[in-house]
């Protein structure tokens, strides 16, 4: 069952907290003994999106499992931000390895405490989308085949960050990066076929996969929780909005993941055992352009004169997700 | 117990012995027979706790090593020649690390052309990468560097890579020695590791070291393996005191004796250079031979102790330094710096080609004449190189030089064509 | 653990490093002024209250409430509610139901019992309030809770003032109405009915009071005049409301004419109506738009049959009860002007709703009084000419309204307590107004307001039982819980949760949060995503 929102007192589940909820139905990051697995002083942007959808994953996966959690990190940003020599901002245990190996590293700290009897310690691997969509790919596709015992996340901010913004294969279609950029007859990355990591984990037949973004914490939190009640191979691909490379202000990181979920451009969905069992519903409409407008990477598209045709081929792809995943009730 | 077996799997056996907890296993030839073997033993529980993992690439199996090693599992993986390679990133992390990962290399020729037979330039491509390099002459001295080689990792928080010649000691069946679990218990203690991933004590492993300390952890890494030096003899005699044999050490000379010429090598060609240096000996010549156990850390003052009496050393390598010659050889002459000891450098076996006792007399021969050339091939068909390099100065598109050879060879494109 | 050099870090480390310093803007609490709040002729915190009733802490809810007004059941009854006019949950969906859950918090302490507190200490200083209307009612109940002995001295029967004789008993009945007035009494304010000041210095002296606070309600209806025969039967709206408290009640006979656009001429339609006249027709000469009286209320009228003539002057009461109205039209500045067109109308009586006027003569002979249009010139401390002589409600110029009228009771209260003591009295400064443009709405729930129950129709027309129910508990509830807490902080944990730098510290329930300013890099996000508008950034100085 999706995670079920409560509707009303004041704001419902859409706030952090809310003080007239019931206590468990408050999230892990309202409470003040949160444990900010990811602490402060860490060197992400301002703003940043996966500095914050890291401790969103990982202080629910703390809460889950009673602080039994070792993580594998990829290279990349968060890896960057978080562990520069002299200072960590890591309250558990952690390594890093390289950039594609994150979920094999997993894999073997899993096998590990399988071996040494300590089942109750449990296991994620976390990196970004390039890690994880591209250069990690293999590693990933591996450890789920073989339903390793890991919770992978990948923080999903469509670029290669840490590398100065080059595309990735989750970089959408038209958006400006350091190697597609905004020049020549078709500026931006090209219409490609996409690479839906979710779908292809999901093809694995793992008993979990979950999408989520940082604007829905209580989905997000609900979604690792559930995640831990699983032994196997989970995947949870969050959306992470990049500030800089997105070229969006630093107060906006949360409100661009809530346009990109209500577009319908990133569908948030769960799937048990390779079958969609629930998706989170659009609760406001909105065209594609409301989420493109405010990002310089797409700065192009809205030039003197606004490139129509390319804007309505993205609000295709969101159509289509609509459709597909059945993201709008009946009545809306 | 004395058994008549393959290579691989006497080796696979001293694995078993050494407890590993968490094994990760790729195919690639001709280490495959190693851990056929290890998950057989898995499958059947007569190698219990122990978590025996097929990935997906060499790649994902040093990841995964690395993942069970810093979480604290004694582990254990083997690979060759492209395998290697393709694994090289997590290779070097992996000593980066501090990893005490153990794994057999076992000794094959990297492409293109493509090629499954032993030679050295896997094993030799990743001499500055971190790991120990230990090379065995013998299965046996392969099987009981295995059992060094956990014991030596451990130790020193670094990982270890035992070398054996592929085919010719894995797919060899010899009469081996395995020894009592007891003894190996009580030559090899539990895995104690220095760091570990645990929830009772967070670290963050792996960080991020900028210039401001960047050369003082290469110098560690570099001190750490130096310091091996002094641990690999010790561990050779223990393991002698224990399991009664010599095994392992530094390097181990042949017939030095008032030697005026010794040959050095590494690994199984060393029992061919030894019958050869016999023959000679025979015959009243002053010839001997260092073979070398650990190529890294590279025993320089060993080498240097047991060469500085001799006239000439002849480095006889599986290994090619393209643009240069000799790999080992280049080492050697560090070791004999200030020394005025003439050398020859014979590049030799390459891609499986097999090394004659009739062509190392004939080298050897020259090189005590002194009339050997300071890089040699030994048993390159000059003919056929000439002929590739003549048609390659007249024709631009003189197409591959394997094909060229085949060619020149009539054996198969001509009868295609 | 003896840990490799520089390759693994402890826990925790990055604390050392203090990002703080990236920030080029901080972000800083604050409060807003509510719009409900500032909207409030009362003076009410009423945001503050439905705080408290979000909770279901109805008695809190209610002692914030009383804090500024004390006739709760009667304000959410007959205020016109001027806080959800300008309510920003108006600009999402509906605005929140405050007069609602403002009778359903007045209702519940009727029901219960609560009292208010009695003041500690007694200031040894009189004030005489003369009328005991709501302005009247709300200085004493101001002056009596900072231990001030307080009089009211009310010409009338009973206490009320135009909350008994101006509004009809199905809008406020009159036990809620006594049950408030009562527990004002019940602080130790003494009430002297019957009681006609008609000279407030010589009253003053007599009784040995320091102050007083004059809050004479608009008793006297204005006249028009319209040529009538003698047998016209022709009332004022004032007297027939009036006298609806006596034991006999008006005759208005079966066809009953009100003439006027305001509130009272709606209220004695409504009233005939009841009485049951078979109609009752409100004369009026402009349109409906321009009616002065509250849409709903002309409404009401119309759903229980009241009709309108719009554009019509009466011209001519004839004898028989014969009127001539003349119908008007409006002119471009939307004033009524005579078409020379003539109707008759037949009625049996004709009431005038045409306004009403304050009776002054209690100030004959006050030294320094200034009086224009029939109302009395009062400074900013609502301090008449005469030192030690206020005056509020009907008798100062402004909008006569019962929340308006309680609001100058207490802003009066504020000052004579002050200007007791010798001191001048001033308010605390305001905040800057929320606005919804402040807001983040996403983060409300989708919660549609909720309706209050309509009697119906059948008993409207023949009963004088109220029109309009209350809401029960959980409706309540659930209407407070619609309150967007513009501009003020309830804790909802946004700002705590969606800091990338945990720079957010929560203090705990009641205690709000408070930056971390070594950590904060100023991204704003906890500014954006605050759904209630009280975050603000703003530039670093160093």
């Amino acid at each position: 069952m999706a995670f079920q929102p409560v509707k009303f007192y004041q704001t419902g589940t859409f706030t952090v907290g809310n003080r007239l909820l019931d206590e468990q139905q408050r999230s892990v990051q309202a409470q003040e003994e949160r444990s900010n697995s990811l602490n402060s002083g860490h060197r992400a942007c301002q703003g940043c999106g996966e500095a914050l959808g890291a401790r969103y994953a990982i202080d629910a996966a703390m809460h889950a499992t009673g602080n039994q959690l070792i993580a594998a990190n990829a290279t990349g940003c968060l890896e960057v931000f978080s562990t520069p020599y002299p200072e960590s901002s890591w309250q558990i245990p952690w390594i890093h390895s390289l950039f594609g190996n994150a979920a094999a590293v997993a894999s073997g700290i899993a096998a590990a405490l399988r071996v040494k009897g300590r089942g109750e310690v449990r296991v994620i691997a976390q990196g970004g989308d390039g890690g994880t969509t591209d250069i990690g790919f293999g590693c990933l596709s591996g450890m789920f085949e073989r339903n390793d015992d890991v919770l992978y996340i990948c923080y999903d901010n469509e670029a290669y960050m840490n590398t100065g913004v080059q595309r990735s294969s989750a970089t959408p279609p038209a958006a400006r990066t350091a190697t597609t950029m905004a020049v020549g007859a078709q500026p931006g990355n090209v219409f490609g076929q996409g690479k839906n990591v979710p779908a292809i984990a999901m093809a694995h037949d793992i008993p979990y996969v979950a999408t989520a973004t940082v604007a829905e914490l209580h989905d997000l939190e609900y979604k690792v929780k559930k995640a831990m009640g699983f032994h196997g191979a989970r995947y949870i691909h969050v959306f992470v909005p990049c500030p800089l490379g997105w070229g969006a202000a630093s107060q906006d990181t949360i409100k661009l993941a809530r346009l990109a979920k209500e577009t319908g451009l990133f569908p948030v969905f769960e799937a048990e055992h390779g079958e969609v069992t629930s998706v989170s519903k659009i609760r406001r409409p909105i065209p594609v352009e409301e989420y493109l407008r405010p990002q310089k990477r797409f700065a192009h598209l809205f030039g003197q004169e606004p490139a129509a045709e390319v804007i309505a081929r993205l609000q295709t792809i969101a159509d289509r997700n609509i459709k597909k995943f059945g993201l709008l009730d009946a009545a809306a | 117990m004395l058994k008549q077996i393959e290579g691989s799997h006497g080796v696979a056996e001293a694995v078993a012995l050494a407890r590993p907890e968490v094994i990760c296993a790729y195919p690639i030839s001709p280490q495959t027979h190693i851990v056929e073997a290890l998950g057989e033993m898995v499958k059947t529980g007569a190698l219990s706790p122990c978590e025996f993992i097929n990935v997906e690439s060499e790649f994902a199996a040093m990841s995964v090593a690395i993942g069970a090693s810093a979480a604290g599992a004694r582990t254990y993986t083997a690979t060759a020649s492209q395998g290697l390679l393709f694994m090289v990133e997590a290779v070097y992390n992996a000593a980066g690390l501090g990893l005490p990962i153990v794994m057999t290399v076992a000794n094959r020729a990297i492409g293109a052309p493509i090629n499954i037979w032993n030679d050295h330039t896997d094993a030799m491509s990743q001499r500055d990468c971190g790991w120990i390099q230990l090379f065995a002459e013998t299965n046996q001295e392969a099987l009981d560097l295995h059992i060094q080689a956990f014991r030596l990792a451990e130790e020193l928080s670094l990982p270890v890579m035992v070398c054996m010649d592929g085919f010719i000691l894995t797919h060899a069946y010899e009469r081996m020695d395995v020894p009592e679990q007891a003894l190996v218990d009580a030559y090899l203690p539990p895995y104690e590791p220095r760091q570990v991933l645990d929830p009772r004590e967070p670290v963050s492993i792996g960080a991020m070291v900028g210039p401001e300390a960047f050369t003082e952890v290469r110098y560690l890494a570099h001190a750490k393996q130096m310091s091996a030096i002094e641990r690999i003899p010790q561990l050779a005699q223990e393991f002698r005191a224990v399991f009664g044999r010599d095994s392992g050490g530094l390097v181990r000379g042949y017939r030095l004796e008032d030697a005026e010429t010794v040959v050095v090598a590494l690994g199984s060609v060393l029992g061919t250079i030894k019958d050869t240096v016999d023959e000679l000996r025979d015959r009243g010549v002053k010839i001997g031979v260092l073979g070398i156990t650990s190529f890294r850390p590279f025993p320089l003052a060993a080498v240097r102790a047991a060469l500085a009496g001799a006239k000439r050393f002849v480095v006889l390598e599986k290994s090619l330094a393209v643009g240069i010659g000799g790999i080992v050889a280049t080492n050697v002459r560090l070791a004999l710096d200030g020394l005025a000891l003439k050398g020859y450098t014979i590049v030799a076996g390459l891609g499986g080609r097999a090394i004659t006792r009739a062509s190392l007399h004939r080298v050897f021969g020259e090189a005590i004449a002194d009339r050997l050339e300071a890089v040699h091939f030994l048993d390159l068909q000059r003919e056929r190189v000439a002929r590739v390099l003549e048609r390659e100065e007249a024709v631009r598109r003189s197409g591959p030089i394997a094909e060229g050879i085949l060619k020149d060879l009539g054996t198969v494109a001509s009868r295609i064509g | 653990m003896d840990k490799p050099f520089a390759i693994t870090l402890d826990p925790n480390s990055s604390l050392a490093n203090r990002t703080g310093s990236w920030r080029t803007k901080r972000p800083v609490y604050l409060d807003r002024l509510p719009p409900c709040n500032h909207a409030c002729p009362a003076g009410e915190n009423i945001q503050g209250w439905l705080y408290h009733a979000e909770s279901g802490e109805y008695e809190a809810a209610w002692r914030v409430l009383t804090r500024d007004n004390p006739l709760p059941a009667v304000m959410g009854r007959v205020c016109y509610h001027p806080c959800e006019g300008a309510c920003n949950r108006g600009k999402l969906d509906q605005a929140v139901g405050i007069n609602a859950v403002e009778r359903f918090l007045g209702d519940e302490a009727i029901r219960r019992g609560w009292l208010f507190e009695r003041p500690s200490q007694a200031s040894g200083k009189r004030v005489l309030v003369v009328g005991a209307g709501p302005s009247g009612l709300s200085a004493a109940y101001h002056l009596a809770r900072r231990g001030h002995e307080v009089s009211i001295f009310e010409a009338g029967p009973f206490a009320g003032g135009m909350m008994r004789f101006g509004i009809p008993k199905y809008r406020l009945p009159r036990d809620v109405l006594d049950a408030e007035v009562q527990r004002i009494l019940d602080l130790g304010v003494e009430l002297r009915l019957n009681c006609k000041v008609s000279n407030i210095l010589e009253t003053m002296g007599e009784g040995g009071f320091d102050a007083a606070f004059l809050a004479v309600g608009a008793h006297i209806a204005k006249r028009a005049f319209i040529p009538a025969g003698d047998s016209a039967r022709i009332l004022d709206a004032v007297a027939v409301l009036r006298s609806m408290e006596g034991e006999d009640q008006p005759m208005l006979g079966r066809r009953v004419v009100v003439y006027g656009g305001g509130n009272t001429a709606i209220d004695v339609a409504r009233t005939a109506k009841r009485l049951g006249a078979t109609e009752a027709i409100i004369v009026y000469r402009r349109t409906r738009d321009k009616m002065p009286a509250h849409d709903f209320e002309v409404e009401e009228a119309l759903q229980e049959g009241v009709m309108v003539k719009w554009l019509s002057t009466i011209k001519q009461a004839s004898n028989g009860g014969t009127l001539t109205i003349e119908k008007m039209a409006l002119d471009q500045h939307g004033q009524p002007v005579p078409t020379g067109e003539f109707e008759t109308l037949e009625a049996d009586s004709l009431v005038l709703a045409l306004g009403q006027d304050v009776d002054l003569s209690l100030l004959d002979g006050v030294p320094g009084l200034v009086i224009e249009k029939g109302v009395v010139k009062v400074n900013a401390q609502m301090m008449t000419g005469y030192a030690g002589i206020f005056a509020g409600g009907d008798m100062v110029p402004s909008e006569r309204t019962v929340t308006v009228a309680v609001g100058h009771g207490k802003k009066a209260a504020n000052n004579i307590d002050a200007w007791l003591r010798g001191e001048t009295y001033e308010a605390p400064p305001k905040h800057e107004l929320a606005t919804y443009e402040q807001l983040n709405p996403w983060y409300y729930a989708d919660a549609p307001k909720m309706v209050r129950p309509m009697l119906d129709l059948i008993r409207r027309q023949s009963s004088f039982d109220e029109v309009q129910g209350g809401l029960d508990e959980s409706t309540a509830l659930f209407e407070a819980r619609r309150c967007l807490s513009c501009g003020n902080c309830f804790e909802c944990d946004n700002c705590y949760g969606v800091c990338p730098d945990n720079a957010v510290i929560k203090l705990g329930p009641g205690r709000r949060f408070r930056f971390n300013l070594d950590y904060c890099k100023g991204c704003g996000i906890c500014v954006a995503e605050c759904p209630c508008g009280a975050i603000s950034m703003i530039a670093e100085t160093t």
